[in-house]
């Protein structure tokens, strides 16, 4: 019985020679360090590769608002150019082309394998030229200078203009400028910029208000209508009061839009006429322009307060030029809001699964089967989510809720078609398998001893689970939403078809009742991004606001993690502490 | 594999110290399978109202799975499978029916490892009252602070009574598990080697406890520790192997057990 050895027995045993000593030294692969090596550097390599493209988003995003200097170049041909320097590249020119080139020029070219080397400037004066970029080749280049009276203008047309202020002309007295610091064109540029955006606040937000409440009243008349008739006693009574508001917000709107011509008159008086470095004139209103400076006369401290007033701009304004200028703020707005809801939307569903799939399903076939699926849902392509969202969430629920609570709107969809409610319920399906796995691990991981030491004082299973279980797992919880919600937020394909769109004239939530306005459509940094890039006029006139725009997302998106990181951590100190 | 004549134990045999106030809880013929093994054989045992009941025996042995059988913790094992009763002055633990609920608040237990919540002292140990829907706020500081007394806990902790337990020691921890058990009132408490994680200065209160309470309470505690069995019980339980060997006053037992196994685990030989 007993498996003891006789400790004499065990001694001889250990000192009895042996024939051949068996080898000590351990191998090299026995103890697996060129496998570790192999893994460290494939993290290595992975690491990098994020970083590397990090560092290039987060540079190219933060220095596209440095104001650049203004090149103004000669070519052989005494053409001139006149423009910021983009890039420079190596190309191969024709043989045409070089056979036409000086000896030397050849020389250089011949020295390098045939390549040569170009610039790109973005020359600005869409008007003029018709093209925003244009390529110098370095053996073409008789003279680069730096004159400090050129000046870039941004304007809200066109894009910039690269030349000199001639003159501006107010109530039609001409004032020669002869510099771009005359105190004049600032004065009559800041008048104008200020009726420009009272202007706007007329136009876009107060008659917009107005129409919206005629419209109110143009369909609850049309309500009434539907439900009592024509000729039925409430729908005279209502119409006759319809009519009255309706009367009263007309001369509003009129007297709103008498206003903003009053002032666009007096715009209107004010001018200015841009020459470009070609001699060709151009007059423009003065509240057409957004900024002007003088790009190779600036100290340090006006650079500066250029690069924050345009990263102001463009993190408050509105797009304008078909997105590649201006700011993205309802963009930012669209991107937070759409996140936010779908959080709001994914973490109850995916929560309230989990807790029946781990703690009250039998755990057989059937829930195996379910927690498969769920788990393959994840593979899915986001495309499909976008088909299924646009289908049965837009028009099949959207569809039936117009039929039934928005009928007066007919034909006109109101929920029947993609909007930000079924973006983020869309996205919901989407990320509800990261909540739920996670979700369920972290259900798994609270302790049996906590859970038998509620049992044990006669709490009942659903009380267990509400006052020991669910707060012990909030952490874990709280780690699935948040991969949840960094999933979401940069995701665009299934957005294209449920909502997203280039260019929504307005946000989601606004000062009109009900103030959250679900139905309404939005844009989204990740399509602002894809729209900028690719499907703009010129996506080289794109390319740097790709690059801001990419770091806001990524920021936003590190920023909303962060939040909900802190959150999980301070849960995690309350609830999990230390076991001594 | 058969069992050893000389362990054979006759029920009748009982020599259990009496507490005159009756018999609590009245196990009989009690089998129990996790699946197909079976891990309790025949366990026929009276527990007496008021005194300290001992459930020693090697490990393995089955002592944890009666313990829990009383309160019916076992009921969340899957594939267990019981016969034979246990009755709670008289009632039918395991009838067709029975709340499970209503029993275990009449019961409070005490796991090996301490287990308090992650929530504040005083909420620890109100949680058998907050389940019951229980608010009244003089209600509950009046339970706290007996319950906390009578574990020997409330000096240590009385002004700290908002903070969270996890802060507290380990011997403070399971203390505060003892108040918890003891803060519903409960007829029954049921101690799982209580003091197998901590120190002997923490032991030793936790034994002082006991010894308070008793008479209070009937306790059933499972322990490892002979010299604990002998200090603090009434009567003992020696198993083996899933059966009852030897069951009687603790100190009869101790010192004339009446068979070879039981003597030889008492003396230390086996374990
Ligand atoms: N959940 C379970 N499933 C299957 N078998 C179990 C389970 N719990 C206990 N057992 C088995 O039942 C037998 C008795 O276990 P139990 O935990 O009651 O022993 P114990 O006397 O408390 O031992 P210890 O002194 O080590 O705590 C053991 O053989 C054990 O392997
Ligand atoms: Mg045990």
């Amino acid at each position: 019985m007993s498996a003891f050895m006789n400790p004499e027995q065990a001694v001889a045993d250990r000192s009895a020679p042996t024939a051949q000593p068996r080898q000590r030294a351990s191998d090299i692969r026995a103890r697996g360090e060129p496998f570790t090596w192999a893994l460290g550097g494939a993290l290595g390599v992975g690491c990098l590769m994020i970083i590397g493209f990090l560092l290039m988003v987060f540079w190219n995003g933060v220095g596209t608002f440095v104001p650049k200097p203004i090149a103004v170049v000669t070519t052989t041909g005494g053409e001139i150019t006149a423009g910021e320097a983009t890039r420079t590249e190596l190309y191969r020119p024709t043989p045409e082309v070089v056979a036409a080139l000086s000896e030397a020029a050849r020389q250089t070219i011949a020295d390098r394998d045939g390549f040569a080397e170009r610039t790109l400037y973005r020359i600005g004066n869409f008007d003029f030229y018709s093209e925003d970029f244009r390529w110098v080749s370095a053996f073409d280049v008789i003279d680069v200078k730096y004159p400090k009276d050129i000046v870039l203008v941004e304007r809200t047309e066109w894009g910039p203009f690269i030349g000199h202020i001639e003159s501006i002309a107010v109530d039609g007295e001409v004032i020669a400028l002869d510099s771009v610091h005359d105190p004049r064109f600032a004065e009559a540029h800041a008048q104008a910029r200020a009726r420009w955006s009272q202007i706007q606040d007329i136009e876009r937000h107060q008659i917009g208000a107005v129409n919206y409440r005629i419209n109110q009243q143009r369909l609850t008349l049309r309500r009434i209508e539907l439900k009592d008739g024509r000729d039925s006693q409430a729908y005279s009574e209502t119409k006759r009061a319809a009519d009255a508001e309706t009367a009263e917000l007309q001369s509003e709107y009129e007297r709103l839009t008498e206003q903003a011509q009053a002032l666009r008159q007096r715009n209107a008086g004010m001018t200015v006429t841009l020459e470009e470095l070609g001699g060709r004139e151009k007059t423009i209103g003065i509240d057409e322009i957004v900024r002007t400076y003088p790009a190779n006369d600036l100290s340090s401290s006006e650079k500066i307060s250029i690069y924050l007033s345009r990263w102001w701009e463009f993190l408050s304004d509105e797009p304008r030029e078909a997105n590649t200028e201006g700011g993205v703020m309802p963009a930012i707005f669209g991107t937070f809001a759409m996140t936010l809801l779908m959080v709001i939307a994914v973490a109850p569903f995916g929560v309230v699964t989990a807790l029946y799939l781990r703690e009250y399903a039998t755990q057989g076939r059937l829930v195996a089967f379910v927690r498969i699926s769920v788990n393959n849902l994840a593979g899915v392509p986001s495309i499909v989510y976008g088909v299924f969202g646009l289908g049965f969430f837009a028009y099949v629920l959207g569809g039936s809720i117009d039929q039934l609570f928005y009928p007066e709107r007919l034909p006109n969809p109101t929920f029947g078609t993609g909007g930000l409610l079924w973006s983020a319920l869309t996205l919901a399906l989407l990320t509800v398998p990261v909540v739920i796995v996670a979700t369920e691990e972290a259900l798994s991981a609270v302790p049996r001893s906590m859970r038998e030491g509620s049992l044990a004082c006669g709490a009942s299973k659903w009380q267990t689970i509400k006052y020991i279980v669910l707060p012990r797992a909030l952490p874990g919880i709280m780690t699935g939403i948040i991969l949840a919600m960094a999933r979401g937020a940069g995701e665009v394909a299934p957005l294209m078809l449920v909502g997203v769109v280039k260019l929504a004239p307005e946000l989601p939530v606004d000062g009109l009742f009900p103030y959250i306005h679900l139905e309404r459509s939005f844009m989204h940094l990740g399509f602002h991004i894809y729209d900028v890039g690719f499907q703009s006029r010129n996506s080289e006139a794109g390319k740097p606001m790709v690059f801001v725009t990419t770091l806001l997302l990524i920021g936003l998106i590190f920023v909303m993690n962060i939040s909900a990181i802190v959150v999980r951590n301070r849960l995690k100190k309350k609830f999990v502490g230390s076991q001594f | 594999m058969n069992v050893d004549a000389r362990i054979e134990f006759d029920a009748t045999q009982y020599h259990v110290k009496d507490g005159g106030q009756g018999v609590v809880l009245d196990i009989k013929d009690l089998n129990l399978w996790y699946g197909t093994a079976q891990a309790l054989y025949g366990v026929t045992m009276p527990i007496e109202k008021g005194l300290v009941t001992a459930l020693i025996g090697p490990s393995g042995c089955g002592k944890s799975t009666l313990l829990r059988c009383i309160n019916r913790m076992n009921d969340l094992i899957d594939g267990l499978k019981i016969t034979g009763e246990m009755r709670l002055h008289g009632e039918d633990i395991y009838a067709r029916g029975a709340d499970v609920i209503a029993l275990r608040k009449r019961m409070g237990m005490v796991f090996q490892k301490p287990n308090p919540f992650p929530m504040s002292i005083f909420e620890n140990v109100i949680y058998p009252l907050r389940v019951d829907g229980v608010r009244d706020k003089a209600l509950l500081e009046e339970t706290v602070e007996r319950a906390l007394t009578g574990a020997a806990l409330w000096n240590e902790v009385k002004d700290r009574l908002d903070q969270s337990a996890l802060g507290l020691s380990g011997g403070q921890q399971q203390r505060l598990c003892i108040a918890r058990a003891i803060a519903g009132d409960p007829e029954v408490l049921l101690m799982d080697e209580p003091c197998s994680a901590l120190d002997p200065i923490a032991t030793a209160k936790i034994e002082d406890l006991i010894n308070d309470l008793v008479g209070q309470y009937t306790i059933v505690i499972v322990t490892h520790n002979m010299q604990q069995a002998a200090r603090v019980s009434d009567n003992t339980a020696f198993m083996y192997l899933g059966r009852l060997i030897e069951y009687g006053d603790t100190e009869v037992m101790f010192q004339t057990p009446k068979t070879a196994r039981t003597q030889d685990y008492v003396t230390g030989r086996f374990g």
